[in-house]
């Protein structure tokens, strides 16, 4: 939409003596322009932002349990709730099938990720529409606000751990060895097929308030179609390639096998999981940037 | 000098009709798009308005340009642009330094958050780093005076400490470059004080202030140059007293009288305009009236043929914000029948105590009587108008209150108090 350059102010004597303040050396020379048709990614603008970044993902961080009773307990409570609902009703009655995996530590290695998935998706669609006032006010890339409620669950996401970690001890189960080093690649894929998605819904409900009505029918499915309460491996090869379509499928393949062992994902089923995520995430991020310059007109 | 702010043939066109005033259902966008293939009728529902027609300026370092035109005339627009809010449909700007705005005052409070959590949070917003927050924070708590609140949530201030605070931050930014919107400008008198006086400070510390007000008075005041915008163009730009004397001029017409001395050209068809005037209770024209005494519109106007239906003399007062203060027909049983052929001279008499201070536009015209609707036989905007003046002598609404005083009308009521 804009773009900045960053050029050392020249520095004349009689400026230092008008400024009361050992001003920033830097002056910024913003060159305002119609927006480019073409999808943009300004790297060193975003770079120039970082620390508002910073700030809103920390806002969003401190506003989350404030005026709670439990606090911060419920990025456990609500993880362990959810997995112990899932062992019952799929491992126990339905006997969904898991592996060679604890089904506990299973589900609930299922459920972390996907939480982080849906709230970072929920929270990345409405992030325009909740920030109105910033939009219609201020200017910065408005791609900071999709992208720092992404970045936000991820404490959730970490806080969760301490309960895998515990609960894979006691049913003394782990990763097999180095493959653990993958184990955020297949969670940077979560991060970026909720961004790519998130950016495309937060674009779209900008003009169409459909977006946060359609999501409560959407995500609830989800877990069921991504694998969380059973192992992909395990259910007939034709449907684990219909589902292999849904990239939160191979996240959740490939961050069980790097944290709880078991057998290696399906590497075909992987690659188009990924390919997905990736192309959603072009997608959104294209989508995105053409229409930002006329958020503050339409939203 | 050098140049803190290029503008080369800035332009923006909004769209009319297509967005229904901001956002739609999928669903209605749909059936639009289905009806537009049906009848292949593409933007058949879109009107365009340039909101900034070609807009070129330049204002150096450290000046302070004021800008005014009418509501509508594209000067929030421009602001709009310059912020990066909104970016042009074309042309370019260049702006040399960090720009700051006074409508930011208090964007991205987050009730939940304490005072201090706070500062930080908008002071980020505004464009400061964390160190410079961090080391004006000092500065930014005194001056707003809440020292003892900073770790409570703002959600629990009253909103005098609010806007005190929120003031504070954005007091405390220090751009070079300061883009302010008096029309946009929240709160109380008292806070606008501040705004103005923020404004004189920062012009006198050299930074450079772009400055959008109807009060032609601060323009000149604060202003070294100006810019007159009018439908989208820039349309006079100067010294800041010429500029805003030749607006005046524009919009004050030829003053308070207007005749039509050639019926040919006069406004109208069956019924003629002949003479506007505002005139005082001994029927003399005036220019200026005190706010406490009465004023009378007069219209003159010839009626040539016989008319099928009633009609009835109309005048319309807007106000210098471009506000309407009234319309007002004659509903006496005189225009009860169709007006025979022949000269009429209609004079609407304002009470005193009615109208505010300031500078009053008047249109006059000769409209139907009908209930439904008003069919305009003759009609002129901006035929005459007059400044109203308060000599302040503590009898009129104001009292001996001395400030702004807000508001398209200003009547003096009566009271009734009981007291137990």
């Amino acid at each position: 939409m804009t773009e900045t350059e960053l050029k050392a102010r020249p520095s004349a004597p009689e400026r230092e003596a008008a400024s009361s303040q050992p001003a920033d050396k830097v002056e910024r020379v913003t060159v305002i322009r119609p927006a480019l048709r073409r999808p943009h990614l300004d790297i060193p603008e975003l770079w120039h932002y970082r620390e508002l970044l910073g700030r809103f993902v920390w806002r969003d961080i401190t506003v989350r349990y404030k005026q709670t009773f439990l606090g911060v307990a419920w990025a456990l409570l609500v993880p362990i709730f959810a997995a112990a609902v899932y062992t019952v009703v799929f491992g126990k009655f339905a006997n969904f099938p898991a592996g060679d995996v604890p089904y506990p530590a299973l589900v609930l290695s299922g459920v972390l990720v996907m939480q982080y998935f849906t709230s970072s998706l929920t929270g990345a669609s409405v992030s325009l529409v909740t920030n109105m006032p910033l939009v219609t006010k201020v200017y910065f890339p408005r791609v900071l606000l999709p992208l720092a409620s992404a970045i936000v669950p991820v404490v959730d996401f970490l806080l969760g751990l301490l309960v895998l970690v515990p609960l894979m001890l006691y049913y003394d189960t782990g990763p097999n060895g180095i493959e653990v080093v993958l184990a955020p690649v297949f969670l940077a894929l979560a991060f970026l097929t909720a961004l790519g998605v998130g950016l495309l819904l937060s674009t779209l409900n900008v003009r169409y308030r459909d977006v946060p009505h359609m999501l409560p029918a959407f995500l609830p499915i989800l877990p069921l179609l991504s694998g969380v309460p059973y192992a992909i491996q395990e259910i007939p090869e034709k449907w684990q390639w219909i589902l292999a379509f849904n990239p939160m499928t191979a996240v959740i393949a490939g961050w069980r096998w790097s944290m709880l062992g078991g057998v290696p994902p399906d590497w075909g089923q992987t690659l188009v999981g990924a390919t997905i995520g990736v192309l959603l995430f072009v997608g959104g991020l294209t989508l995105f940037r053409t229409s930002e310059p006329r958020f503050a007109d339409t939203i | 000098m050098a140049i803190a702010i290029e503008a080369q043939g800035l332009s923006k066109r909004y769209r009319i009709g297509e967005y229904h005033g901001g956002y739609d259902t999928l669903r209605e966008s749909l059936t639009r798009a289905a009806k537009r293939v049906g009848r292949r009728e593409h933007h058949s529902e879109v009107h365009e308005l340039w909101a900034l027609d070609d807009v070129s300026f330049a204002a150096e370092e450290g000046e302070a340009l004021g800008v005014i035109g009418r509501n509508g005339a594209g000067k929030s627009t421009l602001l709009k642009v310059l912020t990066r809010i909104t970016s042009p449909t074309k042309g370019q700007a260049e702006i040399r330094g960090r720009v700051g705005s006074l409508l930011e005052v208090g964007t991205g409070f987050h009730p939940e958050l304490t005072g201090r959590e706070n500062v930080y949070l908008n002071g980020s917003i505004l464009g400061m780093r964390q160190r410079e927050i961090t080391r004006k924070l000092p500065e930014i708590v005194e001056f707003a005076g809440i020292e003892a609140f900073m770790d409570t949530p703002v959600k629990r201030y009253s909103s005098g400490m609010y806007v005190r605070l929120a003031f504070s931050v954005a007091a405390h930014f220090e751009p070079e470059i300061m883009l302010v919107d008096e029309v946009l400008a929240v709160g109380d008198a008292e806070f606008q004080k501040r705004c103005m006086g923020r404004m004189e400070d920062l012009g006198q510390s050299g930074r450079t202030v772009v400055f959008v007000s109807h009060n032609m008075q601060a323009i000149s005041q604060l202003c070294d140059r100006a810019l007159h915008l009018e439908g989208g163009r820039l349309v006079n730009e100067g010294p800041a007293d010429d500029v805003v004397a030749r607006y005046l001029q524009t919009v004050g017409a030829t003053g308070s009288e207007r005749f039509w001395e050639d019926p040919a050209t006069a406004p109208g068809t069956s019924v003629k305009l002949r003479s506007a005037r505002v005139v005082n209770a001994d029927g003399s024209p005036v220019a200026a009236v005190d706010v406490r005494e009465t004023v009378g519109i007069e219209v003159g106007f010839t009626v040539l043929d016989r008319l099928a239906e009633p009609i009835t003399p109309k005048i319309k007062l807007v106000d210098g914000r471009g506000d309407v203060v009234f319309n007002a027909i004659d509903t006496s049983a005189r225009w009860r029948d169709p007006a025979e052929p022949g000269e009429y001279t209609s004079t609407a008499w304002i009470p005193g105590n009615l109208l505010n201070e300031g500078f009053v536009l008047v249109e006059v015209g000769v409209v139907s009587h009908a209930v439904t609707r008003h069919t305009h036989y003759a009609g002129f905007r901006e035929a005459v108008s007059f400044h109203v003046q308060d000599p302040g002598e503590g009898d009129s609404a104001r009292g001996l209150y001395t400030g702004q005083w807000k508001g398209v009308v200003r009547p003096l009521l009566e009271w009734t108090t009981e007291e137990r």
